[in-house]
């Protein structure tokens, strides 16, 4: 009997099996389920379904990231009626300008090595940065898990990626997990369990670990998973988790698929629009002009993106406009008592409010038609930012600090 | 066997594209969302579509966001089948749980244009296009009844309604 992999491992345990393999179906239940803005419209096909209560209230999520603060009288209504929903249910949940779902519920060590956690949002991959099992779902699937507190899941089959090697300056976590997708393409993931390894991961800091499998989303996997070590434990140790067992792939578990990437030998990459894996070397695409440049996401809105630019803006002045936007309060917080946001600010950027800005389009930097962003976001697809014919690229901070100095795609390493 | 006319798409259509996410917040109705279906891909199906119409696409189909009104817009259009060389597989899910089928044919896009029509025997699990005929896969016995419910949201209220009020 071969192995398991974490995904079998995961899907097992939540589902209350003594093994489970790829290919079967099990009711899933997870440890802890989420939604930000949709919650109010998941909450009107949860009253649909009749149940008489919701199932696991303490299980429960709720953010407010989406579009914060409100841009519209509508936008605010809905945000009404997921407070006074939270409210009645004893649901935890997060005010405007918390931050980001992916980025709050990581900082309030809110889920844990081993653990399952659905969201109502694509990029709940990330939390494969602690070793849990992070998947997305669709908002009748999140009312069906508040009205019973388990989902229909098929165990995926297995895609092994190792990463090895040391990062070069200036080559970050974005870059790899560009190449990745860029090579094997938006449905190279083929909605597996994207299970990394390598002596690269624990050069890794954890801020670079979010990048990885929050961006597997957009490679079409199911989830993606770090073996967590001692510096996420530590992490969470320090934010107040309780006990927990964390879960690692067998040697011998089944891989229908392994990839290597030696992180020494890459360069800077980006995504050309209108897909994540429309990757080329940077150096492809070198001054192309941009009119917008965006810091910010669940991808790369946390303190050491923003410090990656404060590197490069130092003591320089952008040239197109450029919004940062930090992916929660407590990055904002860190980020002006070390100096870094007075770095930004005095190169010319501007600063709003913690939560996902313009990454899809809801407000606080749509562009205009024909301008181009480059965006330290995960997704560029045709429309993302809210106008069909802006042409979005993807990289990493660094890049999107040197292109915003340049007016144009630019070498974030000339300015190092 | 029913008669479809079809809607054919290349690969890697993403749901940024069937269903805008600016939208995702605002509209709400049924009408609404169906009045926006692909209107960045191609504004004439957001205008021509017709019940019954199929949309047949290359690999990928619906990859991007997790967001449920990239299979309800089309549905809401009358649009309750769809071919694909593949699916994303939230999308795919999402299909199951609307109660629209997922029907994976690597071969169709290539056999058809919109405007053709193509022949769907769904007990028999046939396709028949342009006269040559392909089986698909079944879906697993626990996923059909979700699927043969209508979908989620049915099955639930079944479930819920046979269990009695609290
Ligand atoms: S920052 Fe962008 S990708 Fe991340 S959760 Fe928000 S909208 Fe989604």
């Amino acid at each position: 009997m071969p192995g398991y992999t974490f995904a079998e491992k995961a899907l097992a345990r939540a589902a209350g099996a003594a093994t489970a393999r790829a290919g079967e179906t099990l009711d899933v239940r997870p440890d802890v389920i989420f939604s930000h803005d949709n919650s109010a419209a998941i909450r009107r096909i949860f009253e649909k379904i009749g149940a008489p209560r919701i199932a696991h209230p303490e299980r429960m999520i709720f953010t407010l990231d989406h579009a914060v603060p409100a841009p519209t009288t509508q936008h605010a209504q809905n945000h009404a009626e997921i407070r006074a929903f939270a409210a009645e249910n004893g649901i935890r949940w997060f005010e405007v300008g918390r931050g980001i779902c992916h980025q709050v519920i990581s900082e309030e060590a809110l889920v844990l090595p081993g653990q399952v956690i659905l969201g109502a949002d694509s990029h709940s991959t990330h939390f494969g940065w602690l070793g849990a099992f992070g998947m997305g779902v669709g908002r009748t699937e999140m009312a069906a898990l508040w009205a019973t507190g388990e989902l229909w899941m098929r165990v995926p089959e297995a895609m092994r990626v190792t990463l090895t090697g040391r990062l070069a300056d200036g080559v970050t976590a974005k870059d790899a997990a560009l190449k990745l997708i860029g090579d094997r393409g938006a449905d190279g993931g083929d909605y597996r369990s994207i299970e990394f390894d390598g002596d690269a991961l624990p050069l890794l800091s954890l801020e670079e670990r979010m990048v990885i499998p929050n961006m597997m989303a957009e490679f079409g996997a199911m989830n993606a998973y770090l073996p967590p070590d001692e510096a996420v434990f530590n992490y969470l140790r320090t934010r107040g988790a309780g006990d927990f067992t964390p879960l690692y792939p067998d040697a011998d578990a089944v891989y229908s698929e392994h990839y290597t990437l030696d992180l020494g030998t890459l360069d800077p990459q980006i995504a050309l629009p209108h897909s994540p894996d429309n990757v080329v070397s940077l150096r492809e695409a070198l001054g192309q002009p941009v009119q917008q440049a965006f810091l910010g996401t669940c991808t790369n809105g946390r303190l050491e993106d923003l410090l990656a630019a404060a590197r490069v803006l130092r003591g320089q002045r952008v040239r197109c406009r450029m919004v940062v936007i930090p992916a929660s309060s407590e990055v904002l917080l860190a980020a002006t008592q070390d100096g870094t946001l007075a770095t930004l600010l005095a190169a010319g950027a501007t600063i709003s409010t913690p939560g996902c800005g313009p990454c899809m389009g809801n407000h606080m930097g749509v562009p205009a038609p024909n301008e181009a962003t480059i965006s330290s976001a995960n997704r560029n697809f045709k429309g993302r930012m809210g106008t069909a014919d802006a042409p979005i690229y993807l990289a990493s901070p660094y890049v999107v600090a040197a292109s915003a100095i340049a007016g144009a795609i630019a070498d974030p390493r000339e300015y190092f | 066997m029913t008669t479809h006319r079809v809607w054919v798409y290349d690969d890697n259509v993403n749901t940024d594209v069937i269903f805008p996410g600016k939208y995702t917040y605002t509209l709400k109705t049924p009408d609404e969302i169906a009045a926006h279906a692909l209107e960045d891909l191609d504004p004439r199906f957001t205008a021509e579509a017709q019940p019954g119409d199929v949309i047949v696409a290359g690999r990928n189909w619906g990859c991007g966001s997790s967001r449920e009104q990239a299979v309800t817009a089309l549905k809401y259009r009358g649009v309750t089948v769809i071919v694909a060389a593949s699916f994303s597989g939230l999308y795919a899910r999402n299909c199951i749980n609307q109660g629209v089928l997922p029907i994976i044919c690597p071969q169709a896009r290539e056999l058809l244009s919109t405007g053709d029509t193509l022949d769907l025997d769904l007990a028999g699990g046939t396709l028949l296009i342009k006269g040559q005929r392909f089986a698909f896969a079944r879906l697993s016995p626990s996923v059909q009844a979700i699927y043969e419910a209508g979908g989620l949201l049915p099955m639930l209220q079944r479930r819920f309604s046979d269990q009695g009020a609290p």
